[in-house]
């Protein structure tokens, strides 16, 4: 019973047992119409056959008197055939005829017999069968009463023939629907459970795995396909994660090790007033250094949960990049760093000044920083350009620039490539960058300045500044 | 000076009041917004530092009532929020200034002071004027002893901040936000090669000096002692 329940769970069992039921109806019905038809059609028929005989025999009757009918009815009694005749005199007893028995009451009533009598045929010897048959009884003025009739062999046939044909009718949509839950139903089951087996795994902890896709490119390799992009997205995701807290463990991790360091140092060996200060002053130092990274990783975690635009307003990027400019010129020439201003463009944009000038200003200043480490003179320049409905602010310089296999890391959180690592940063710059312009509804692209790097906040110019 | 300090972490409230004992300012201090309220409607302190999240009544709804009052004692923001909205919403609540948590207590002190003092009505004076150094505001020129001195636009502005609040400490976050209007944290050292080289202008060829660095905390404008400041 309970392993019926469960095939009946299965949607391919359900569904051909529904087909199989309809089909069933849908058979009974059309059987029923052509059986009921046909038996009133055939009826008809030997109704008409029945009168025209009596006609027939009432002529013989004419010219005969009532031994012609009798001799008649004799004589057509013996043919075979499916007709009956029966006279009988007044009292009822038999004349002439070929029934030896009949229901008892038939030949009381006169007219038409509407319900099928049984009766027995006279020469069938030893062995009477019983039969079906429709009758007229005609009563004659001196008592006599004839009866005519005709077997129903033929429509009971017909009823048999059509029954049979029901059977197997029957008998093959069963095994149809069979055959559709075997190939379909089964098929479509056993590519369900192969998906809910691989889920099960995948939740169980074999994040790499994969639901199966068997190429037929039909609905379920769809889902499939679908579903897979989506674990895949997932495990990226989640990927992602893990590093950033790798990285943050390492970023938060160093800093805090140096002031634990420092302070144990100073505890056990600074003799001087002087000694204690400087541990303290890098212990502070240090401490800046964290609070720096964590509101970076604040800052972006809030740009990029969706950051209230109302703080948009347009501005000229050509403002932004002359006031990075002129702030970062002094100490780009301490640091040995020509920074030069281009071409500088004056459209427009919606932006956000704070966060254009911050981004700009850490482009900047990681130019700056990393170019500052090859052995040419180094070049920083910055410039904004227009291109069709872009805006363009570029930091271009000549310093080692970024490997091309390690630019898409670049803008990760806290991938700072390995040259880079013994550097001062959060290794947060690029990513905030990139946060800051999907707030603007730009991109962040890093291309080789050959030398070099050049970094590029690519401006959308909204309709309203075109 | 005296200071209110609404603050609901008892730790930070008792440690700035100990750090602002120790720089000269007595501080008393709110657990919550509605206690803090009512001691700042007196009317009685220089400064207020509100937390912004505080339980009973928020840190802006009580600045936003104070100003509502009539009451504009400066008031400084502290929150863990720090973002540019954040900082808009701060200030459009009629918070002086606004300083992001964790925060160094020099930077929380330059502030202060520098508010206290804005109350004051250096503002409205056109000339400045620290020991023999003198910047008119009006002319934008500035002399030493009677010397012009040739500024950079923004070098003039650089100092004009330095002059008004001659005598306080400012920091490199100050200086970015009143002299360039940038609030974010200055990474390297930018700020401090503006400020060498306006030093190189303003003290080169003289004895004096008078800008100085305060270690851990940023700048300060002062005379030598005796001269006026």
């Amino acid at each position: 019973m309970s392993r019926f329940r469960a095939m009946m769970k299965m949607t391919a069992v359900r569904l051909s047992a529904l087909y199989l039921i309809l089909f069933t109806i849908c058979a009974l019905v059309l059987v029923f119409y052509i059986t009921s038809s046909s038996v009133r059609l055939l009826t008809t028929q030997t109704e008409t056959a029945i009168n025209e005989e009596i006609e027939s025999i009432g002529q013989v009757y004419q010219r005969g008197g009532i031994v012609g009918l009798v001799r008649t009815i004799d004589r057509r009694g013996r043919q075979p055939g499916a007709y009956l005749y029966l006279v009988t005199d007044p009292a009822g007893r038999i004349v002439a005829g070929n029934v030896q028995s009949i229901e008892v009451g038939v030949l009381q009533t006169e007219g038409w017999i509407e319900r099928p009598i049984t009766y027995e045929r006279y020469n069938e010897g030893s062995d009477p069968q019983v039969h079906t048959a429709i009758a007229r009884v005609i009563v004659m003025p001196n008592g006599i009463r004839v009866m005519v009739g005709r077997d129903l062999g033929e429509p009971e046939q017909v009823r048999l023939v059509v029954r049979r044909a029901l059977m197997a009718a029957l008998g093959i949509m069963g095994v149809g629907a069979f055959l559709i839950w075997f190939f379909v139903g089964r098929r479509a089951l056993q590519r369900i459970d192969e998906v809910s087996v691989a889920s099960q795994r995948i939740m169980g902890g074999d994040l790499a795995g994969r639901l199966p896709v068997s190429g037929s490119g039909d609905e379920f390799d769809r889902l499939s396909e679908n579903l897979n992009g989506m674990l895949a997205r997932i495990q990226e995701l989640n990927e992602g994660v893990r590093h950033v807290s790798d990285n943050i463990a390492h970023d938060l991790k160093t800093p805090l090790t140096r002031m634990h360091n420092r302070a144990e140092s100073a505890l056990s060996s600074a003799k001087t007033t002087k000694a204690y200060r400087a541990a303290m002053e890098g212990m502070i130092s240090d401490s800046d250094q964290l609070i720096r990274t964590f509101n970076a990783i604040l800052m972006i975690s809030r740009l990029e949960s969706g950051y209230s635009t109302e703080t948009m307003e347009p501005i000229a990027l050509s403002t932004i990049v002359e006031d990075v400019f002129e702030l970062y010129e002094p100490s780009a020439e301490e640091a040995g760093v020509k920074l030069t201003l281009g071409p500088i463009d004056e459209t427009p944009v919606k932006a956000n000044r704070e966060l254009i000038g911050q981004t700009i200003s850490n482009l900047v200043d990681n130019a700056i920083k990393y170019a500052s480490v090859s052995d040419n003179p180094v070049e920083v320049t910055l410039s904004v350009d227009k291109h069709d409905d872009k805006v363009k602010v570029t930091v271009a310089d000549n310093g080692p620039g970024i490997p091309a296999d390690q630019v898409a890391r670049a803008t990760e959180r806290f991938v700072r490539l390995e040259e880079s690592r013994s550097q001062p940063g959060s290794g947060l710059g690029l990513s905030l960058a990139k946060a800051v312009m999907k707030l603007h509804g730009g991109t962040l692209e890093l291309t080789d300045n050959a030398p070099g790097l050049r970094a590029v906040l690519v401006f959308p110019v909204g309709e309203e500044n075109a | 000076m005296k200071i209110l300090v609404i603050e609901d972490d008892r730790e930070a409230a008792r440690y700035l009041e100990k750090a602002f004992a120790e720089a000269g300012h007595s501080a008393d201090i709110a657990g919550d917004g509605e206690t803090g309220y009512t001691l700042a409607e007196q009317g009685t302190y220089d400064a207020l530092v509100v937390d912004r999240m505080l339980p009973r009544r928020d840190g802006l709804s009580v600045v936003a009532a104070l100003r509502a009052q009539g009451n504009d004692t400066p008031a400084l923001i502290l929150s863990a929020l720090g973002q540019v909205d954040d900082r808009v919403t701060g200030l459009r609540a009629g918070g002086d200034d606004y300083l992001t948590k964790p925060y160094a207590f020099s930077e929380l002190l330059a502030r202060i002071e520098v508010l206290q003092r804005r109350s004051s009505p250096k503002e409205a004076e056109t000339v400045y004027r620290v020991g023999d150094l003198e910047l008119d505001r009006l002319s934008h020129t500035a002399k030493r002893a009677g010397q012009v001195i040739i500024l950079q636009p923004r070098e003039f502005r650089l100092l004009e901040y330095l002059m008004r609040h001659s005598g306080q400490v400012v920091t490199r976050t100050m200086l970015l936000e009143h002299v360039w209007d940038y609030h974010f944290d200055p990474q390297t050292n930018v700020i401090d090669v503006h400020v060498s080289r306006l030093r190189g202008k303003i003290e080169k060829g003289f004895e004096t000096p008078l800008l100085h660095t305060v270690r851990g905390a940023g700048y300060m404008l002062k005379a030598a002692a005796g001269t006026n400041a």
